[in-house]
């Protein structure tokens, strides 16, 4: 046999690749429902978070800025490991897919706050001046007037905070959840064949390539005015 | 015949599907100042940008003192030491002091050393008037400011030719009279200028030659005088009389 | 509770495993970033050149690594290539994978550097018979960094963080350590430890940043 086709039948060998398709398959489900889970979560709170500073409550500031700086600082993967295989020492004992989701649903919300604070502080002053001498609520110039503007600022860099940490979804293999990695490298090991490692490569491509090239179509759309 | 010191024949430019230069020949003779006037899109901009191969163009010749412009093989580097320009937009490098932006050529480019490039440079920023003002950064000196320490930047690599891009366009008002007086010191000393601009008044006073272009072709050329009081063309008439009315 | 997360016994037996974990992370750091950059220079550089040619596959490089996330990446090298016939060593593995994926990431932050320079920058150097690649060096790219350098920063801080992923291909950084010890002790103490430690460490850092990051913004209205 040549070179050529013993580095196929190790890599891509065709028996293999059919008997774990499914688990791979099975993974793929699994990594999609963490991902929405941590976008859904984590923008929602960032948001929150960001309105909540908006407020200008300094001891409530304090706080958010702490919490944001605590989860900008921790690698996700040494959270995920603080959450799995501490928590339980002090009562919750979650899951590995609930760790994961939490970890990076935190990260994502530490990242989104500062980049939705960054865009609200962004709108010029005469903005909430012109709304509130028109009388105006608070919250109605917030959602009508300086949200819709700071949109447009946030979505470049949102788009790319969310899918960097979204892939942080395969971190989930090492506290055991059967997301797309965990899944490949188990059939490995079973397998004694890295078949099911190159499927999950590619599973990871045709998930997030395309979201990255739309990510980098929405940033030109986006982009600044110099 | 002493040759042309710029000599540019049958210059075509496209930009795409927009023909921009339709043929133009423009001779230059040293020492002369030719000032090229013209309605916006007339293409003297892209002119003066193809002497300096900043624009490639389309077809045509290009010898300035002597170097094929257009020759593939010409060390481009080496012939743009010959020609300076001068930018609307002063493209000033911020990140320099106005003697590091005047020094940077003179060190990479004419291989001086750091003492004699210094030199040079502090008599070049001298003569536009800026010496005192040689550890200022672009940020820290006014528009007409910048614009001299441009020229400057350009006159410290002894160029043979110069060409100016509507220097002034750019400028306040108060502050085009600063740039003006270097420009014509620099005439005085003998340099050959090729000068794009709508100072009309400058013009009438300095220049040799005055050449009109519209829509991608002289249309007349000749001393200030005959152009601005009696030029031949209609077009020319046209363009003179709106000019005139400011 | 604290007798589990802040055990006073296990981190004094813990220190110096922790130690070495942190010497270690530092030492990984000191290698793979300036790597990074300098793979994302080199991508950057070649952007630059007009042709499609050129271009089109570059971009489909960066994108790739890009959405290929850097776990899968290194146990592709780490567990994958020993069936090609090939061991590299965790470390070895570390330093490809993050290369191809930071330097993707440094890549595109360099590249939009780059294009923040206007074009009158480049004329005037030209003109003044400046090469492209003196007119890179001396004009460009020392604007198109200091442009960049919130973003520079924040990516550097993300590889730091990264490092981390060496504990699963057994490279003996600070997690690694920390679980290892966790493990002797049946005690979570070291992984506190070490997340106390990153902290201390990287939080000096994002402080900066989002100073860096507010100033720019006032300039961006």
């Amino acid at each position: 046999m040549s070179n050529w086709d013993k580095f196929v039948e190790t890599f891509f060998n065709a028996k293999v690749m059919v008997k774990y398709l499914p688990d791979i398959l099975s993974g793929v489900v699994v990594t999609i429902e963490l991902a929405l889970l941590i976008i859904v979560t984590g923008l929602g709170a960032g948001l929150a978070l960001a309105l909540l500073r908006s407020l200008a409550i300094r001891p409530l500031n304090w706080l958010i800025i702490f919490i944001v700086d605590l989860f900008r600082s921790l690698p996700p993967l040494v959270i995920i490991v603080l959450m799995y295989f501490g928590l339980p020492y002090a009562g919750p004992a979650p899951s590995g897919f609930v760790s994961t989701w939490l970890s990076l649903a935190f990260v994502l919300m530490a990242f989104s706050e500062e980049i939705f604070w960054a865009g609200i502080t962004s709108i010029p002053k005469g903005q909430w001046e012109a709304a509130r001498s028109t009388g105006l609520s608070f919250g109605q110039t917030l959602f009508n007037v300086v949200l819709p503007q700071a949109f447009r600022l946030t979505i470049p860099p949102l788009t790319n905070r969310t899918i960097a940490i979204t892939k942080g979804t395969a971190l989930g293999t090492v506290v055991a959840v059967t997301e797309i990695l965990g899944q490949a490298s188990s059939a490995m090991s079973n397998s004694y064949n890295p078949s099911p490692l190159m499927m999950g490569a590619a599973a990871y491509v045709v998930l997030f390539l395309p979201v990255v090239v739309a990510a980098r179509w929405i940033e030109t759309k986006f982009a600044w005015k110099r | 015949m002493t040759r042309h010191i710029v000599d540019a024949r049958a210059i075509h430019k496209h930009f795409g599907t927009l023909h921009v230069l339709k043929g133009v020949d423009l001779k230059v003779d040293e020492r002369e100042l030719v000032f090229v006037i013209g309605p916006s899109g007339s293409g003297k901009s892209t002119l003066l940008r193809c002497l300096n191969r900043l624009e490639q163009p389309s077809s045509g010749s290009i010898m300035v003192d002597g170097i094929d412009m257009l020759d593939p093989k010409t060390d481009i580097n080496h012939a743009r030491r010959r020609i300076g320009m001068v930018f609307q937009s002063f493209n000033l490098y911020p990140h320099m002091t106005a003697l590091g932006n005047v020094m940077l050529a003179l060190r990479k480019v004419a291989g001086k050393g750091r003492a004699e490039a210094e030199t040079i440079a502090r008599a070049a920023l001298e003569r536009v008037g800026l010496a005192d003002r040689a550890d200022h950064t672009p940020g820290q000196l006014s528009g007409g400011q910048q614009q001299r320490v441009a020229i400057a930047r350009s006159i410290a690599l002894e160029p043979r030719v110069m060409l100016f891009d509507e220097p002034t366009s750019a400028l306040d008002p108060e502050l085009v009279g600063s740039v003006l007086e270097v420009m014509r010191g620099l005439r005085e000393s003998g340099m050959t200028m090729i000068v794009v601009s709508h100072e009309m008044s400058f013009a009438r006073n300095a220049a040799d030659r005055v050449v009109f272009m519209d829509h991608g072709l002289i249309v007349e050329q000749g001393p200030p005088a005959a152009i601005f009081e009696n030029p031949t063309h209609e077009r020319t008439r046209a363009f003179i009389g709106q000019i005139q009315r400011h | 509770m604290i007798e589990a997360f802040f055990n006073i016994e296990i981190m004094k037996a813990a220190w110096p495993i922790v130690m070495t974990g942190l010497w270690n992370t530092i030492l990984l750091s000191l290698i793979v970033v300036p790597l990074g950059l300098f793979g994302g220079l080199i991508l950057a550089l070649l952007a630059s050149v007009r042709s499609p040619l050129v271009r089109w596959p570059l971009m489909a490089w960066v994108d790739f690594f890009r959405a290929f996330p850097p776990l899968v990446l290194l146990v592709l090298l780490f567990a994958g290539l020993p069936f090609a016939g090939l061991e590299l060593g965790g470390f070895a593995c570390v330093a490809i994978a993050f290369f191809l994926n930071t330097g993707s990431y440094y890549g595109e932050i360099f590249r939009a550097g780059i294009d923040s320079v206007p074009a009158g920058q480049v004329e005037a150097a030209r003109s003044t018979g400046l090469s492209r690649m003196q007119s890179m060096r001396y004009v460009v790219l020392p604007q198109a960094v200091r442009n960049v350098m919130p973003d520079l920063l924040s990516n550097t801080l993300e590889v730091v963080k990264l490092t981390s992923l060496g504990s699963v291909v057994a490279v003996p950084e600070l997690l690694y350590e920390a679980r290892q010890a966790q493990s002797i002790t049946y005690n979570p103490t070291p992984i506190v430890m070490a997340a106390v430690i990153y902290f201390l460490l990287l939080w000096p850092v994002v402080r900066l940043l989002s100073r860096l990051e507010n100033r720019a913004l006032a300039g961006r209205r």
